[in-house]
């Protein structure tokens, strides 16, 4: 049904795609979780508001964080385990990262099966750099080079690679469509989602027995971030909206040298190569902060550090407002073989040549670790009101978009890329099985897909009011200044009375563009309304947790609080309220680690 | 980008084609005044995404803004590139700044093209590692060497540039595979894991998939990312030749 002019979509004549299985995102975990289907055969598709290999998978560097044992032969999967069990500060659920690492060599063999071209060792081995926050025998044995690389392209190969396997397992895409909203039935299963196809503006209900969110991060919230213009936080304003819950939301990762000015990302590889960062004086001011693991301190640590030196007047350039990543002394040839990319980016967006200058650089919002909860099958979860869990059935969700949770607080370097692959496999895999038990959905009531078309609908019926640009803008004004690297009550109590206008003024979203082909207007209408959604959640929540953990610094609860928060946030949007949730200290196989004091 | 103080701006000429097909009407050049800032220098992107801000129907794609996506290839002032990382000191003429969709495709929107075709040409030489590998769950191993035979090759991000430069590929885009699509094919060639070269060159030999190319080398003087197709090419053709004396 074409979106033309002011007309309604409504459910009698909305025309229905039906699949066994659809994955909204054609990024990383997408694509895994679409070749999994793909290869059993289901009828399946991947729905991609943009064709896959624009996804912002491409834009990872420096890694995939993976025990495979090939720098070091005694490398150990519980070694990584414990390093983002600390890195997670404690509220990683254990479950999830003993999965997600002692499954992740495998995956990652399978990956350079299918071709992925990770750079070698002299032995024909795949490469391994030095990353922040991986060390040898828990912590005791030093530094670890643990994350398998293609250079520092290392994302662009993984996604080319899987989407190249999905051609060859002849994967049905649905390359730029939109996904607007989830469409429940009375019993609260998720029976699929409303999406058009943006060429042409045909809305349907794409009808499916499991649908999984795999739309990646929404570093949009944010006016300074290393995240692509797509990464509007889509599947967790569907969830929102459709009244399932969302956690840590308040954990956003500031990756520590994003370039000033530009907000383009430089790879923790620099500083794994050998690269490290100064202050006006030319300090290598890491050494102060974190005496063992200096600039390979994990991200939160490290983003700390350098917003401090700028805060005290060690900043450089005129405005004193960023610090400086060196490389020059590593050599044009090295940098040339590990970090062509980095080369690259620094002249485009920087001006400067890193064989010779200095990068400046500032910490800049690059990472979500929360998102929908879901169990290690990827199965979405939502809070009861007695605070037990429960799973949504139909639904699930992977990677960026997802909390399952193995990045707890504060995410490692290499380990997005890890929990990409593994988890939107693990999700495939659920499905693969569900459906051969036979998967119980019933079909939604005209009713329930009207209620799902609300959004659209009001969006294509604006008269007037006020377009989505301008209000972006402010949106991500105030989630620079009020929920940045260090947070405080009152800035964050007047980031949420502005965020209350900001929704305010979405009441009255205009979309003056009502045509129907490749309306790219009404395209990032429906992402304002996404990243409302999250930037709100953030917002709530980060003044919810009245502790410093993790990525979250707050100047009035400068203290780690174990007895109240070693739990995660819970929110929902219509209550607005924050409840806890249990972390999960029951792994299956090695002891779980309990909290320490954290340093590095 | 933010909106600027008055005095630190200064005016550009941008004009972007226009077509509409909801409206049908014949295609046309938009022209219009933006303010940039006058000491900075913005990249395309930017300055289109000012163009949208002043006129919201204009339409083109973009992800990434840093040159590794792939969407925003366009034709800037008359040669193929990425908006987002063309600046506007290397780009503008004039003070003047023309935007087109990449030619040779068939206009969806303004700037956007259908890359059915390309990306058709691009499943055709099998993309994806081709082994007769049993899964042992250990990787294939490869030298430093033979893994640098993939440098240069594997860097492609399918914007499309080149086979939207190529005149060969503007007259049979049906039967001549194109250079973004043959540098890939090279590129599993050059795999030492790969095994399927004598398959691969089969579906390659005949008059057009690559002898089509005569060496116009548009494909290379417009790459974004600096990768020579031609080169992987004319590295075809030899093997081709070699095969058939």
């Amino acid at each position: 049904m074409a979106m033309n002019g002011k007309g309604y979509l409504d459910a009698s004549n909305l025309p229905v795609k039906e699949f066994d299985g659809i994955i909204v995102g054609g990024g990383g975990s997408g694509l895994m979780a679409g070749l999994q289907l793909a290869q059993s055969g289901m009828n399946t598709a991947v729905v991609s508001k943009v064709f896959p290999t624009r996804s912002h998978t491409v834009s990872a560097q420096g890694g995939i964080t993976c025990a495979i044992a090939s720098a070091d032969p005694n490398d150990d999967w519980r070694w990584h385990m414990y390093d983002t069990v600390k890195g997670s500060d404690f509220i990683g659920d254990q479950d999830s990262i003993e999965y997600m690492c002692q499954e992740g060599p495998a995956t990652v063999f399978e990956l350079e099966n299918m071709g992925l071209p990770f750079s070698r060792t002299e032995e024909g081995k795949i490469y391994q750099r030095a990353f922040g926050g991986q060390s040898k025998d828990y912590g005791k044995g030093g530094q670890a080079e643990r994350t398998c690389a293609a250079a520092d392209r290392t994302g662009h190969a993984l996604l080319h690679t899987l989407y190249q396997a999905n051609i060859k397992a002849g994967t049905n895409f649905l390359s730029e469509w939109f996904a607007v909203d989830l469409v429940l039935n009375d019993s609260n299963q998720v029976t699929g989602v409303i999406a058009f196809e943006i060429e042409s503006g045909e809305a349907y209900f794409l009808k499916a027995k499991a649908t999984v969110l795999a739309t990646g991060g929404a570093g949009r919230i944010y006016k300074s971030t290393t995240n692509a213009l797509i990464n509007t936080g889509d599947g967790t304003g569907m969830a929102l909206r459709a009244g399932l819950a969302v956690q840590d939301m308040e954990m956003w990762q500031f990756h520590p040298t994003g370039i000033h000015g530009a907000g383009t990302l430089v790879t923790e590889g620099c500083r794994g190569e050998g690269g490290y960062l100064i202050n006006k004086d030319g300090e290598r001011f890491m050494e102060r902060y974190a005496p063992n693991a200096k600039d390979l301190a994990s991200r939160d640590v490290v983003a700390r550090a350098m917003m401090l030196e700028i805060i005290e007047g060690r900043g450089c350039g005129p405005d004193k407002d960023h610090c400086f990543l060196k490389l020059d002394h590593l050599g044009a040839d090295l940098l040339h073989k590990r970090l062509p990319g980095i080369t690259e980016l620094s002249k485009t967006f920087a001006g400067i040549d890193p064989a010779d200058h200095p990068i400046p650089v500032v910490p800049t919002c690059h990472y979500a670790m929360g998102g929908i909860p879901t169990n290690v099958h990827g199965q979405v979860l939502t809070q009861q009101t007695d605070g037990s869990d429960k799973v949504v059935e139909g639904l699930y969700a992977a990677g960026e978009a997802a909390c399952v949770s193995v990045h707890g607080g504060n995410r490692l370097g290499g380990n997005s890329l890890l929990d990409l692959v593994v988890f939107g496999r693990s999700a495939g895999l659920h499905i693969e099985d569900s459906f051969k038990q036979g998967i119980g959905i019933s079909d939604p009531t005209n009713e329930n897909i009207n209620d799902a078309l609300k959004n659209i609908n009001r969006v294509n019926s604006s008269q007037d009011g006020e377009n989505s640009s301008t209000i972006k803008k402010d949106l991500q004004e105030v989630m620079q200044l009020s929920f940045g690297v260090f947070r405080s009550a009152k800035n964050m109590e007047a980031g949420i009375e502005e965020i209350n206008m900001i929704r305010e003024r979405t009441e009255n979203l205009y979309l003056a563009d009502k045509s129907s082909k490749f309306n790219t207007a009404r395209v990032e209408a429906l992402e304002l309304l996404n990243l409302l959604e999250v930037a709100e959640a953030t917002a709530i929540c980060a003044n919810e947790r009245k502790e410093s953990r993790g990525a979250h610094s707050r100047d009035d609860y400068p203290e780690r609080d174990d007895e109240n928060w070693l739990k995660h946030s819970i929110y929902f949007k219509e209550t607005k309220e924050v409840s806890k949730r249990d972390v999960n200290f029951r792994p299956k196989i090695v002891q779980a680690f309990q909290p320490f004091a954290r340093t590095y | 980008m933010n909106s600027i103080a008055a005095e630190q701006v200064k005016t550009l000429k941008i004009s972007i084609y226009r077509y509409d097909p909801d409206v049908g009407a014949k295609p046309y050049m938009q022209t219009m005044d933006i303010d940039i800032p006058k000491d900075k220098d913005i990249m395309v992107l930017d300055a289109l995404q000012l163009a949208k801000e002043a006129d919201p129907t204009i339409s083109f794609r973009r992800s990434c803004r840093e040159g590794v996506c792939g969407s925003d290839g366009m034709n800037i002032n008359g040669k193929n590139g990425l908006g987002c990382i063309t600046p506007l000191s290397e780009a503008v003429r004039g003070n003047k700044l023309e935007l087109r969709p990449l030619p040779g495709l068939p206009v969806v929107k303004d700037l956007i093209v259908d890359m059915t075709q390309f990306v058709d040409q691009y499943k055709k030489v099998q993309p994806y590692l081709i082994t007769d590998k049993e899964n042992d769950g250990k990787e294939i191993p490869q030298t430093i060497e033979d893994r640098d035979k993939l440098d240069g090759l594997y860097e492609c991000i399918m914007c499309g540039c080149c086979s939207t430069a190529c005149p060969s590929f503007w007259w049979n885009p049906d039967k001549f595979l194109g250079p973004a699509a043959l540098l890939q094919a090279y590129r599993f060639i050059s795999d030492s894991r790969d095994v399927a070269t004598e398959e691969r060159l089969d579906q390659l030999e005949d008059a057009f998939s690559v002898f089509r190319c005569h060496g116009i080398m548009n494909c290379v003087s417009v790459c974004p990312k600096g990768l020579n197709p031609n080169k992987a090419i004319n590295e075809i053709k030899k093997m081709l030749i070699k095969r058939a004396v």
